[in-house]
């Protein structure tokens, strides 16, 4: 019988710093994966965290990490050339192929981009970027991911990034994602599809946000961050009401989502 | 087809089984009960009939049996791991009816939840059969009859039960009959038909009573300490745990221990976000859960009425005093 929980090593071909607290790990990986799966990683002494899937190559996958303890950056940056052992990847993921077609606008927050990363990517490739859109908010200029990603996104297709807040001089938009919500020129808001990701109070507020504007509740997708613990549906740690976040979701359809409650 | 047994038969009944299985029963634990001089019922490992508390009712359940509070997953250094080894010669757990409707919600989540099963729990699972301590009466806050699970007729290989000066055995699987010495007579368990304590599980919870001040009565009186699920036959949360051996941490463990969506810590993601601070909210998730959502998820409710939450809760909150209270506070709301 197989036993789901031995992890298995990966190397580490890459470190990529973003921000102070938020590295990406770019590790060897072959087989499917989608966007907004994840990984459970083992990390030396701290055990194993969900980490999503923040880009997917021939034969690697990136994993977008925040430093949440006292981790030094010596410790992040010794791992190149090390291995970190992975399962996964589990949870359902977005179906890129779905927002491909027609209007889409992806709406995402800080560490919320790591997962629609790639629906991002694939959304700037689409026959029409000129319908797509993307939302991008961060909490300060310094706590910006994917700089080079946005540089290339912003050539191709609709994109607003903004921060929360910045010190005086800051160039760029200032103010909460759902600033930007209202003034999106969506042609057809019936058929307009939306994927919402990030933090709890910002999903609510954007949800709320994109129905006000017309959008349908069936158009529209969220992604939930839960501790899963397990990933396999056992440990009951991502548990929303009948729903478990790790087999069930963490992608779910609004129609799904609006009835589970913490 | 059964036994009648007098003390010195089932004796040796249960030594001829000791010698096949490792026999697992309540057992009388003196002095190690919650108060001074407080004795406490719980499972462990016996070879003498003695031993087997088949009176009292256990105050903790059967499942750390299946799921230790802490289990060892496997050892690991660098690159490699090990599994943990496992003692895998055949078990007989006694225990009563809702305790065994309460192994059908740890099959649910171990062996049905998810695309796989639990490798862990399914080693130990397949060498564990069961047999069924008769219920002639009902005990101190058990609701078994309201919530289905007084009676059940499969799932064990023979029924066990004080009768007279004695012991009565019902044999349902055949094989078994060969362990036992006593008296052949047509034997039938005994189970609950009615107990003192009723409850009337609501059908229809709506949306509005997640975010009703119901709960905040319990944000007061609830500590947290989430002692109600640790006894609760039907929890099953664990949490993954790293123990290194050297302070390099290249030599360690991973082990799952119990969890609790009563405790702190539960719901903890990185970066310190929380679910459910008030304790009041891990209450109605609790609740819910029991009476509600794995109903929705398995078709029938995960609470077994066995009432060990009761017993336990050092803030003397009552379960199915709960219970009831929602239902009314739901008919109120419908008003």
């Amino acid at each position: 019988m197989d036993n789901a929980y031995i992890p298995f090593p990966s190397k580490v071909l890459e470190v990529i710093k973003h921000t102070e607290t938020e590295y990406t790990f770019r590790l060897e990986f072959s087989g499917d994966v989608k966007p907004g799966q994840f990984f459970e990683v083992s990390i030396p002494k701290y055990g194993e965290a969900p980490i999503s899937v923040s880009g997917i190559g021939e034969n690697f996958v990136d994993l977008t990490i925040r430093r949440v303890g006292v981790v030094t950056n010596e410790v992040f940056e010794k791992y190149v050339g090390d291995t970190l052992l992975l399962r996964g990847p589990y949870g359902n993921g977005f179906d890129v192929d779905l927002y491909n077609q027609g209007e889409t606008v992806v709406i995402a927050g800080g560490t919320g981009v790591s997962p629609v990363r790639g629906v991002i990517d694939a959304l700037s490739k689409s026959d029409d970027p000129q319908n797509k859109y993307a939302i991008v908010g961060f909490r300060s200029p310094d706590h910006m991911l994917f700089r080079d990603d946005l540089k290339v996104w912003d050539e191709k297709l609709n994109l607003t990034v903004t921060v929360d807040g910045a010190d005086e001089g800051y160039q760029g938009k200032i103010g909460l994602v759902t600033k930007y919500i209202p003034d999106l020129p969506i042609k057809d808001v019936n058929t307009a599809k939306a994927v919402v990701v990030g933090p709890p109070a910002m999903m609510k507020f954007s949800v709320m946000g994109l129905l006000d504007k017309g959008f349908k509740e069936e158009n529209i997708w969220v992604s939930q961050e839960r501790r899963m613990c397990c990933g396999l549906g056992k440990c009951g740690h991502c548990r929303i009401g009948e729903k478990y976040v790790c087999i069930d979701g963490p992608v779910f359809n609004y129609t799904e989502s609006k009835g589970l409650i913490d | 087809m059964g036994f009648v047994m007098n003390q010195e038969e089932f004796s040796k009944t249960i030594e001829n089984l000791s010698k096949n299985y490792r026999l697992y029963a309540p057992v009388i634990k003196k002095g190690e009960g919650r108060c001074l001089d407080e004795d406490i019922v719980r499972y462990d490992f016996v070879t003498k009939a003695e031993e087997i508390e088949l009176e009292l009712k256990s105050d903790y359940s059967f499942k750390e049996i299946l799921l230790p509070l802490s289990e060892t997953l496997f050892f690991f250094t660098e690159n490699e791991t090990k599994v943990a080894d496992k003692n895998t010669s055949d078990v007989l757990v006694f225990l009563r009816s809702c305790d065994l409707h309460g192994l059908r919600r740890l099959d649910d989540m171990y062996l049905r939840n998810g695309k796989e099963k639990d490798f862990f729990y399914s080693r130990i699972r397949e060498h564990v059969q069961f047999v069924l301590i008769g219920c002639p009466h009902s005990y101190k806050d058990c609701f078994c009859v309201d919530m289905g699970a007084n009676k059940i007729d499969e799932g064990y290989v023979f029924t066990i039960e004080p009768k007279g000066d004695g012991f009565a055995s019902e044999i349902k699987d055949d094989d078994f009959t060969k362990y036992f010495v006593g008296q052949s007579e047509h034997v039938k368990v005994s189970y609950v038909t009615e107990n003192e304590t009723k409850v009337n599980v609501p059908n229809n919870v709506p949306l509005s009573i997640y975010k009703s001040d119901f709960w905040r009565e319990y944000d007061a009186r609830c500590i947290a300490c989430g002692r109600c699920t640790i006894v609760c036959p039907t929890c099953t949360c664990f949490t993954m745990q790293d123990t290194f051996y050297d302070p390099n941490g290249k030599v360690g463990e991973r082990r799952r221990v119990n969890a609790s969506c009563m405790i702190d810590g539960y719901t903890n993601v990185a970066g310190g976000g929380e679910y459910r601070k008030p304790h009041g909210q891990r209450m109605r998730f609790k609740v819910l859960h029991k009476i509600k959502d794995y109903k929705a998820r398995f078709g029938y409710n995960m609470c077994v009425g066995c009432g060990r939450c009761d017993m336990v809760c050092p803030e003397y909150i009552s379960f199915s005093t709960l219970i009831n209270k929602l239902d009314d506070q739901i008919k109120k709301e419908a008003e």
